[in-house]
């Protein structure tokens, strides 16, 4: 079956002054897939998504959203396909829970409209399948780290893009928690066809999730493909420089990659 | 007033909320022109307004002859330029918090009053009165916008401006503007006194010519400001969120600090430098009605002027001798928000 095409990102690169973030940096991403990126911190995977939500312009190439260049769209149109989980979540103001959530409906809402039933039934839904119910007339400066993040992923749900992007989204949640959410997002990419791309630092949750996985170095590509191809000894150890063992797991129904103390070549 | 209901945007609760405080500050109108040297009574206030508006002398049977004068010529003019000049303080301080992210901004962290009280100083230094009653305005216009972008070109990296470098930055230049203005005071030989009066703050002899002025300009700038209301509430989710669910935060950014910064030049024109209202206004109301800008700018304009009005009165009315408005804001409102900045790091739970 020929999948539809949802990114194709040819020869990009991106500048940080005189420091070159991304270069010549080529990817094509399919619909209906989980897409992990990994590489070392500073790789560029922040800077590549950023040009993917158009957060940032390149300085050359070109990325296509759909078939057309993403430059090409209202911006309030691409945040109707495209959502994004940061990294950082710091918000200063004292939103309620709720509050926060529906900024998530604000592509779908018209300026000095109010938000329709609809809005408040995603809204709604998506609190309890987070499981931030409880909690949703908090203020979000009163949460620690970890709920704050929750209720951030619950804002980028609520936008309800085909696409969704996780910077590092699960980073300041506990266990019980990021199994929750990437088990919702993989629901998502198996029951309703939605492409998640998602830099990750634990290649282990990569593995039990994605389809596709990316190595990225020094703001290139250094392999990609089927998660069963690319991950392997020889990949982790060319990007990350550590020696490791990877097996099948049948607990996790996954490859698994395993170190020891003192690999860091 | 903790809010259990959730009410994000419904007319009614925004209406009814802006109707009290809309309700609160004609009283407050009213009760101050009545107050002064001459006692007039709120009943007479309002009789003598009705009867300028509606044309009808009938009304004006049985008030003192002297009395629609005192109102509607000495009176009205300062007390409505004060209100006004109160809230156009008040949204230019929400604005600047919003944007900067930062509950502690207000128009003297950008440096943009420094850059306005700069521009005046140099028009009543070299007194340029060839615009008539413009002339000051328009300096302090062009002395706050030159700052706000002298301030945001120094703190932008690769076309983007961080909150922090742009606070840092308005710091710095407001350093420079005030060396300045200590030497344009240093030469300004007998109309020095001028200057200081001036920069410390006054409504005293305001004309309807100044209600005007701050009027058409406070409006305009409230009404873009109310327009990007809710992007300046994603906004502050950051600008990768805000920039990822379709706001365009550069320029919104540019448009609301060049609005914010008209507002200050203009408030700064007419009455000086008057501290703390931007400041203490937006922080105090966010209390009351939360961080939701839709609710929260009309909420602090209407506040900020009851209060800068009752300030004025106060200075005006109540006190055996006038002080300079900017002088007493000072005093009332620099105790009162080291106590509420005290209150809020020690209330912080997080960290």
């Amino acid at each position: 079956m020929d999948r539809k095409t949802v990114f194709k990102v040819r020869d990009i690169v991106f500048y940080y002054g005189k420091n070159r973030a991304l270069d010549n940096l080529s990817l094509t991403i399919e619909q209906g897939k989980f897409y992990g990126i990994v590489g070392p911190n500073g790789c560029g995977k922040t800077t590549f998504l950023d040009l993917l939500v158009r957060n940032r312009t390149p300085k050359s190439g070109t990325i296509k959203y759909l078939g057309r260049d993403i430059k090409g769209y209202i911006r309030r149109n691409l945040a109707k396909e495209i959502a994004l989980v940061p990294q950082d979540f710091y918000i200063n103001f004292p939103f309620s829970v709720k509050e926060i959530v529906l900024m998530g409906r604000h592509p779908h809402i018209p300026r000095f409209a109010s938000p329709s039933t609809e809005d408040l039934k995603i809204v709604d839904e998506i609190m309890e399948k987070m499981e931030i119910n409880r909690f949703k007339d908090k203020y979000i400066t009163e949460l620690s780290g970890g709920e704050k993040q929750r209720v951030v992923f619950a804002r980028a749900l609520a936008q309800d893009t085909p696409v969704l992007i996780l910077d590092e989204g699960t980073s300041n949640m506990d266990i019980q928690y990021t199994l929750n959410i990437l088990d919702i997002v993989a629901d998502g990419v198996g029951l309703k066809k939605r492409t998640v791309i998602a830099a990750l630092h634990n290649l282990n949750l990569a593995a039990a999730y994605c389809d596709e996985l990316i190595f990225m170095k020094f703001g290139r590509i250094a392999s990609e493909g089927d998660i069963d191809e690319v991950l392997n000894e020889q990949n982790i150890k060319d990007v990350f420089k550590v020696d490791s063992r990877i097996y099948f797991d049948h607990y996790s129904n996954s490859k698994q990659v395993v170190f020891k103390r003192g690999a860091s070549v | 007033m903790k809010k259990d209901e959730f009410v994000p945007s419904t007319s009614m609760g925004v209406g009814g909320q802006t109707l009290l405080l809309a309700v609160l500050l004609f009283i407050v109108v009213i009760a101050s022109t009545g107050m002064g040297y001459i006692k007039i009574t709120p009943f007479e206030v309002i009789r003598i307004i009705v009867s300028k508006i509606t044309g009808n002398h009938e009304l004006l049977n049985g008030i003192d002859t002297i009395f629609p004068y005192v109102v509607s010529e000495v009176r009205l003019p300062r007390i409505l330029t004060s209100a006004i000049v109160g809230a156009g303080l008040a949204i230019a301080g929400t604005i600047f918090q919003g944007i900067l992210l930062n509950p502690l901004a207000d128009p003297y962290t950008l440096g943009i009053s420094a850059g306005a009280a700069f521009g005046a100083s140099i028009a009543l230094l070299l007194d340029i009165t060839s615009l008539g009653i413009y002339s000051v305005p328009l300096f302090a216009f062009i002395g706050a916008v030159a700052t706000l972008f002298a301030v945001m070109s120094l703190s932008s990296f690769n076309g983007q401006a961080s909150s922090h470098t742009l606070i840092l930055s308005g710091i710095i230049v407001a350093a420079i503007l005030s060396a300045g203005i200590s030497f344009l005071k240093y030469v300004a030989d007998e109309q020095v006194s001028i200057i200081i009066f001036w920069l410390m703050g006054s409504f005293g002899s305001k004309t309807w010519a100044d209600v005007f002025l701050t009027l058409v300009f406070v409006l305009i700038g409230f009404l873009i400001c109310i327009f990007f209301a809710r992007d300046l509430n994603i906004m502050s989710l950051g600008d990768r969120s805000a920039g990822s669910l379709g706001i365009e935060t550069n320029k919104v950014r540019v448009i609301l600090l060049v609005t914010a910064s008209l507002i200050t030049a203009i408030c700064v024109s007419v009455s000086g430098i008057i501290g703390f209202v931007g400041l203490i206004i937006p922080h105090l109301m966010r209390f009351f009605v939360g961080p939701d800008n839709r609710r929260l700018i009309p909420a602090s304009a209407l506040v900020g002027a009851a209060l800068l009005l009752s300030a004025d009165t106060i200075t005006r009315a109540v006190l055996p001798r006038e002080i300079p408005i900017g002088v007493l804001t000072a005093l009332i409102g620099g105790p009162f928000f080291c106590y509420i900045f005290r209150k809020r790091r020690i209330g912080r739970t997080d960290g």
